[in-house]
């Protein structure tokens, strides 16, 4: 999925035609949020049409759909599952049982056998029940966390600093890496604020986040760049998949590289190093 | 003896001007001007007709002029540049003789060989004392630089000087002297300010332009022009005031101090003046009323004439020792000329102004421009006007990828080097026909509108009146 | 009671409007464009909207657009939405 997401309004043609060049790795095609209640079957619509005639290449697609609670999710879910995504972003996911619900829909469509999920963690109970969400299907690629509506769950002020959001992002982070699935901070919304933004992003990559979503073009140079990894930890995880592949092809149980054994943990930090240098690497641990 | 005409209809009387002869404009009062409304409906007034009336550019204020062309006042237009109702009534076919369409350094060009000749020269003038010694840089209707009026000033047979701000003699300081200037006019005013410093500064906020701009800065960049003493001239809209911000970052981080900034010159351009990044500014016009203020007040701001701007016959002049141009485009065609005079419809909407100067002159030229505009793709095959011929641009940078002039192999090469995303000037009409469909051709008459002087005074294509459907 | 219409899009640059209002009964299919690129696609919009007005079988209805420079695949969607929410009587 790459190191940044990018926000685009499902509704505004001007944008959702341009999404694929805006220097995103993944772009969110939103219905939730950017597009008010009585435009929501024609922003889907849009998307539809857009989804099935135009070429998005060398970025990834997905779309955030209305949350659970409300009448949009279904129609929303099963009109861009056959229009050709590669993921889609569920907003106020809570539970495991919802995700795993959705997953069953997606498994009933052909056409969907490859999509991703994405579940947006953005309340108290969301975050603590994380784990539970991140392990609930196959699908999901990361858990991407929401700050602005937790902290009003929380009741707490949303700061520049983050404070209150701290304990939430370890916790996050905690969960996803014991899913094995990636995590993704919430995005930094004062656009202009270029110094502020790069400040945030460098903490969250500290707590362990593997990248992070925005709502400004502009942001995602600057994510990208500070998710980027050093050319040695490139060349070092390319080494350890070559090995691993090797090892595995001529069926020894154990790889081993520079007198040391590749355990998985080794194999994981690769397989991260080289999704965040957007090099494709299809090994999976079964 | 006095230079002060008690009116604008005696300092008309005064000069002599008959049936058949031409007057001259500066443009620098831009869509704030009221000279030229003024100046000519006078001159109807007087009944004189058949008028050739060479400005260096028409803004959409001017739309009074149509009803001069109706009644036979004016019967040739000479410019670099027009817009609004007079371009609209010209498309139309109003103007029997086709209008000569100059650029800004091919118009001082054509005043100094004679090719051009102008009987008389109005200079609406932001202040002047009573012996017609001018500045643009004060006063209520101050404009800043007077390049484009310079030649008119040295030139014409007659020149009078039309201003809303007298002042003591001797003003200064002094763009055109009284030794160029016949007689004076006082009016209530020459301009309306809010038109006047029209021109727009603002970064645009369109995703798109940004991604362009972005690109165009890492051209500058990967072509090795960006070190000290880099010289750069930008458009002032969209992605061209955009990529010079991007640039301004690059210079900034990378500690490199320019030579000089030049153009119509505009806020951007005067804060990267008094930061550090440009030790001079060379201004031909200013475009807002920072640019004025600099010019009144800081002796690294020079007003320049548009001879000394651009005249391709001068000894030398200011864009060959341009290093870098970010231009934009209505049209670019596979072999990269460039159309900024019509749209693809073939309606006039501006001209080259000095696109085609700066774009011979510079080391390296940049053409900005979103592949889809209102859905027609910006590369065509051939374009509906030729004005900035294809031998003298280098770059196209759109959003969807980077054309290099196959003739640049070496800046095609470190653009690769580079990692730029460089793609063939032909995929990237492809591309745009693919997402919007190949554009029905436009039909168009037999009759000729305009021509298309060169800068050197060759006229390389005709204006074409589009067919009505 | 009035008659039925609907009307989905925008006047943004890259979109349009589409309007549709239901016509006196026994009057055939009208559709109606201006678009800032009329002379290049102009015929490409109405071929769209004649296309999409049979699939659905619109024949008793005027269909107003205004063109704001939009790609097919907006100008698609944006009268079927119109359609849909004629229909929905919205």
């Amino acid at each position: 999925m790459g190191t940044n997401l990018l926000f685009v309004p499902g509704n505004n043609p001007a944008m959702v035609q341009n999404a694929g060049i805006l220097g995103a790795d993944t772009v969110i095609f939103d219905l939730e949020d950017a597009v008010a209640g009585n435009e929501k079957d024609a922003a889907r619509t849009l998307l539809k049409n857009a989804l099935e005639s135009m070429e998005y290449e060398g970025c990834e697609t997905s779309v955030r759909i209305n949350a659970m609670d409300t009448t949009h999710w279904e129609k929303d879910l099963r009109t861009v599952a056959v229009a050709g995504i590669d993921g889609l972003v569920i907003p106020k996911a809570e539970r495991g049982e919802d995700i795993k619900a959705i997953s069953e829909i997606l498994d009933s469509i052909t056409e969907a056998e490859d999509i991703f999920l994405i579940p947006l963690v953005e309340s108290a109970l969301g975050v603590e029940n994380v784990y539970e969400i991140a392990a609930s299907s196959k699908r999901i690629r990361g858990i991407f966390f929401g700050a602005e509506d937790y902290t009003a769950d929380i009741g707490a002020v949303r700061t520049k600093g983050g404070e209150e959001i701290f304990w939430a992002r370890g916790r996050i982070v905690n969960g996803a890496a014991a899913a094995g699935v990636e995590a993704i901070d919430t995005p930094f919304t004062d656009v202009e604020d270029i110094e502020g933004l790069k400040k945030d992003t460098i903490f969250a990559k500290a707590l362990g986040f593997d990248g992070k979503a925005s709502i400004s073009p502009r942001h995602c140079g600057f994510i990208r760049e500070i998710f980027y990894p050093q050319d040695e930890e490139i060349r070092y995880a390319i080494r350890v998949m070559d090995t691993v592949k090797e090892a595995e092809k001529s069926g020894k149980g154990v790889a081993s590289m520079d007198g040391k054994m590749i355990d998985k943990p080794i194999v994981l930090r690769a397989l991260k190093v080289l999704r965040a240098a957007g090099i494709k690497e299809d090994f999976r641990y079964e | 003896m006095s230079k002060i005409r008690v009116s604008l209809r005696k300092a008309i009387i005064a000069s002599g001007l008959k049936n058949g002869m031409t007057v001259s404009f500066h443009h620098h009062l831009r869509n704030g001007d009221f000279v030229i409304n003024m100046v000519m409906s006078e001159i109807e007034d007087l009944g004189i007709s058949d008028i050739r009336i060479a400005a260096s550019s028409f803004f959409p204020i001017h739309g009074s002029l149509v009803r001069h062309i109706k009644t036979g006042t004016i019967t040739a237009i000479d410019c670099n540049y027009m817009s609004g109702p007079l371009a609209e009534a010209v498309t139309n076919g109003m103007l029997q003789k086709p209008v000569m369409f100059r650029t800004h350094g091919g118009r001082p060009r054509a005043i100094m060989d004679g090719s051009l000749k102008i009987d008389v020269a109005f200079i609406a003038s932001p202040s002047s004392d009573d012996m017609g010694n001018l500045n643009g840089a004060s006063g209520p209707s101050s404009c800043g630089s007077l390049g484009y009026a310079m030649p008119d000033a040295l030139m014409a047979g007659k020149v009078i000087a039309i201003t809303d701000n007298l002042v003591a003699y001797p003003n200064g300081p002094v763009s055109i002297d009284e030794t160029n200037v016949d007689h004076v006019v006082v009016v209530d005013s020459i301009g309306d300010p809010s038109g006047i410093v029209s021109g727009t500064t603002q970064v645009t906020r369109d995703p798109v332009g940004h991604v362009i701009a972005r690109h165009a800065a890492d051209v500058i960049e990967a072509s090795g022009l960006l070190k000290d003493g880099i010289s750069f001239q930008t458009g002032a809209g969209g992605a061209s005031l955009a990529t010079a911000h991007y640039l301004r970052e690059k210079m900034v981080s990378g500690g490199i101090k320019g030579s000089f900034g030049m153009g119509g010159i505009t806020a951007f351009f005067v804060d990267m003046l008094e930061d550090g990044l440009f030790e001079k500014l060379i201004d031909v016009q200013c475009f807002d009323l920072d640019a004025v203020r600099s010019i009144r007040e800081n002796p690294n701001h020079i007003e320049v004439s548009a001879s000394q701007y651009a005249n391709p016959s001068a000894k030398s002049c200011s864009v060959e020792s341009l290093d870098v141009v970010v231009l934009g485009a209505t049209e670019i065609d596979t072999d990269f000329n460039v159309n900024v005079l019509t749209d693809s419809s073939g309606n006039i909407m501006g001209g080259s102004g000095g696109h085609s100067d700066t774009a011979q002159g510079a080391k390296l030229t940049i053409i900005v421009a979103n592949l889809l505009r209102a859905r027609l793709p910006i590369v065509v095959d051939r374009v509906t006007t030729k004005v900035t011929p294809g031998e003298t641009v280098d770059v196209l940078v759109t959003e969807r990828g980077i054309a290099v002039n196959p003739a640049r192999v070496d800046l095609m090469k470190s653009l690769k080097e580079k990692g730029l995303p460089v793609v063939d000037i032909v995929e990237l009409k492809e591309m745009a026909e693919k997402m919007a469909g190949k554009p029905r051709k436009v039909s168009f008459t037999d009759r000729v509108i305009g021509f298309v002087e060169y800068r050197n005074g060759e006229i390389i294509d005709k204006v074409y009146q589009p067919a009505k459907e | 009671m009035g008659k039925k219409n609907a009307k989905a899009g925008s006047l943004e640059s890259s979109d349009l409007l589409v309007v549709i209002e239901e016509k006196e009964a026994g009057e055939k299919l009208e559709i109606v464009m201006n678009s800032i690129v009329e002379k290049q696609y102009g015929d490409r919009i109405i071929e769209i909207a004649h296309e999409i007005a049979a699939l659905k079988g619109m024949d008793n209805v005027r269909i107003l657009i205004q063109d704001r420079g939009a790609l097919d695949y907006a100008i698609r969607a944006r009268i079927e939405t119109a359609i849909e929410r004629y229909e929905r009587g919205v």
